[in-house]
């Protein structure tokens, strides 16, 4: 049995101007102690995705799916209490701005203890000398002082390692890290990037990392789920992913890193940006933008279809030997749309 | 931090010095002068007057006036009243612990209501209970006092005869005037049915001056809450599976309570302005009466040393209020 199981999930907020859908049909099995990367430009509902799953999505969201499990307990119908108990023990989550997703008003030490009594029933005692060892774990040096800090007082990278601390305070099977290095300096995004890999390792716990980097994708995930305008794209194994991509719009994140880029005068870019509330296309949604869009991938929505190892929502992946054929005979129009 | 005490004490130096000359000057604007109140319809001869202002000292230029009166306000004497021969010090130590008395229940009740009302109407943001308060807090804060004064006394105390229509307290009782506020010096003396005569006459008066504060610190609340409630650290507390009461009452309350408490600060000054107008509504023997009185009988010196003193207590407020931030919010306290 899966960990945490969606299928066909949808998140919707209505605005002014009509419904926006933030999250469009996304399904997902992630298994004990295994690691996703979910990339994907800003605003193609990855974070939504998993605010959904912890139940966080904000008045008026509306969440819908077919099915949401964790651990074999149905988060759809659960109650809101029972909810709240999950969350924040077995289910936790880690967001990209340390500095301001700690509480400026309460030390770290009440903040960390404030989980531990909550979920765990302990007293101040114990909840002190567990804060005390979580701060340990996470690399936290005189832990004990730093319990009487505020977050303004310590740096951004040792708050994101309070965060972690209260993360994984009462041993979550899911841990959910939203971006978590994107805020950071680069030499201590990678000290953030080995603490989080050892603690999963150590506790064989599911992680779960968003990002939109992909270099962070490759040093951390096994599996990897990208995905575009809140649907995804392609979902296969890194290795499989990196080595050659089936999805265009994944060939050109990957071609659109600079290190892939050596000797070209200017940086590979994907020309246009993510449709949004008005222009949604009617088929495929990235075929605004892809050199290799036709007629009928601009009228015809691609489902999410088995392929290579793993999933791909495309009418021609660039594995397919027929794929040139199958273009020519449906008219192509990207050419158009790439110049 | 004693850096920052001695600069706001280093600012009141100029305030007292602008208030002295205000106060000194406004009121000599106005025509008449204590002699002719003093005299009152009988008149007085002209002779006799010019005499009598001389001996005031009311013939001198006003420059030179005001240079008296300030070396011996810096001497510490604030003359006596013109019309008691009271010293103004004594009569105004009397009469204010009667208006601090009454600040501080239209403070509690603004913040009693206010507190809440403001947080609720955040929670429930464009609701029917939202668009209430904010719409019957825009009317309090609109309102004038007196206006409002005279409707209450017509409802509560002429019409329903819940409350009485002046005064502090019932003429049956006398109260030894221990610590000066009649709530407790009542419940400290043996008298029956004393204390709940101080509350009856302290409800009305209460309501009157506490509406506009109560008006201002429920949208204050209202939309500090509301930015709050934005903030990541919201989401984090929400993440930790954390209770609705606990993350609004504790989460969002601490630091929404930073602005408001700013606010409740700058509310002290409208409190006393408040307090004269309550005051001469329910004939309440506060300062504020005491300084309207001594408007119409152009009392130089009471006016003079009341406006002063009652400035110097706005200022210490002030003081005390911008001290407290750091209790609150951690990030003043650990900055200076």
């Amino acid at each position: 049995m899966a960990l945490l199981e969606i299928e066909n999930l949808s998140v919707e907020f209505p605005t002014q101007g009509g419904i926006m859908r933030a999250v469009d049909g996304v399904s997902l099995k992630l298994d004990e102690g295994e690691v996703l990367g979910v990339v994907g430009e800003s605003g193609s509902g990855k974070s939504v995705t998993m605010l959904a799953v912890m139940g966080l999505i904000p008045f008026p969201g509306r969440v819908k799916a077919d099915k949401l499990t964790f651990n074999g307990r149905d988060l759809l119908t659960m109650s809101e209490a029972e909810r709240r108990r999950l969350t924040g023990k077995d289910v936790a989550m880690i967001f990209q701005e340390p500095t301001t997703s700690l509480n400026p008003s309460f030390t770290i030490g009440f903040q960390l203890a404030e989980t531990l009594r909550l979920h765990e029933g302990m007293d101040r005692k114990a909840a002190r000398r567990r804060s005390i060892e979580l701060l340990e774990q996470v690399g936290i040096p005189s832990a004990e002082s730093r319990l009487s800090a505020f977050p303004h007082q310590l740096s951004g990278g040792m708050n994101q390692r309070v965060m972690i601390a209260m993360a994984i305070a009462c041993n979550p099977k899911l841990l959910i890290a939203d971006e978590p290095t994107t805020a950071l300096d680069v030499t201590i995004q990678a000290q953030i990037l080995d603490l989080l890999m050892n603690l999963q390792k150590e506790r064989n716990m599911a992680l779960v990392m968003i990002t939109h980097n992909m270099g962070v994708v490759a040093e951390t995930a096994r599996r990897v789920m990208v995905m575009y305008a809140g649907q995804i794209m392609e979902e296969r194994s890194a290795t499989d992913l990196f080595a050659s991509p089936q999805h265009p719009y994944t060939a050109a994140l990957l071609a659109a890193l600079p290190e892939r880029s050596e000797g070209a005068t200017r940086l590979a870019t994907i020309p246009g940006v993510v449709p949004g509330l008005y222009d949604r296309p009617k088929g495929c949604l990235f075929s605004p933008r892809c050199a290799y869009a036709t007629e009928h991938s601009r009228n015809v929505r691609p489902e999410l279809k088995p392929w290579a190892g793993g999933h791909i929502r495309c009418h021609y992946p660039l594995g397919d030997p027929n794929r040139n054929a199958e273009i020519q005979a449906d008219h192509p129009v990207g050419a158009e749309a790439a110049s | 931090m004693l850096r920052f005490i001695l600069t706001r004490v280093s600012l009141i130096i100029p305030t007292f010095l602008g208030i002295t000359l205000l106060a000194f000057f406004l009121i000599r604007l106005v025509p008449g002068d204590p002699i002719e109140t003093l005299a009152g319809e009988r008149g007085i001869d002209p002779a006799r007057h010019e005499q009598l202002r001389k001996e005031y000292g009311f013939d001198q230029p006003v420059i030179v006036q005001y240079g008296i009166y300030l070396s011996r306000v810096l001497q510490g004497d604030l003359g006596k009243s013109m019309i008691t021969q009271e010293p103004v010090l004594t009569e105004f130590s009397a009469l204010f612990p009667a208006t601090v008395e009454l600040a501080l229940c239209a403070i509690v009740f603004a913040l009693l209501i206010g507190l809440p009302a403001g947080m609720l109407a955040a929670i429930r943001r464009n609701s029917i209970f939202d668009h209430g308060v904010m719409g019957v807090s825009l009317t309090g804060y609109s309102m004038p006092i007196f206006w409002w004064g005279l409707i209450l006394i017509l409802i509560f105390s002429v019409q329903l005869d819940l409350t009485p229509v002046s005064g502090r307290i019932d003429v049956l009782y006398y109260i030894e005037p221990t610590t000066g506020f009649l709530l407790i010096d009542t419940l400290l003396s043996d008298e029956e049915g004393a204390f709940w005569s101080a509350v009856k006459h302290l409800i009305l008066p209460t309501i009157v001056l506490g509406t506009v504060p109560l008006a201002v610190i429920a949208r204050m609340t209202r939309s500090a809450m509301l930015e709050v409630l934005g903030e990541d650290y919201i989401r984090t507390a929400k993440a930790k599976g954390l209770s609705r009461f606990r993350i609004v009452a504790l989460h969002a309350l601490r630091n929404a309570l930073i602005p408001v408490v700013t606010v409740i600060g700058l509310q002290v000054g409208v409190l006393f302005t408040g307090a004269i107008l309550t005051e001469t509504i329910f004939s309440w023997p506060g300062v504020g009466k005491w300084l309207i009185d001594a408007i119409f009988r152009r009392d130089y010196p009471v006016l003079q040393g009341g406006a002063l003193l009652l400035g110097i207590v706005v200022m210490a407020v002030n003081l005390l209020v911008d001290l407290t931030y750091g209790l609150i919010n951690p990030r003043i306290r650990h900055n200076r």
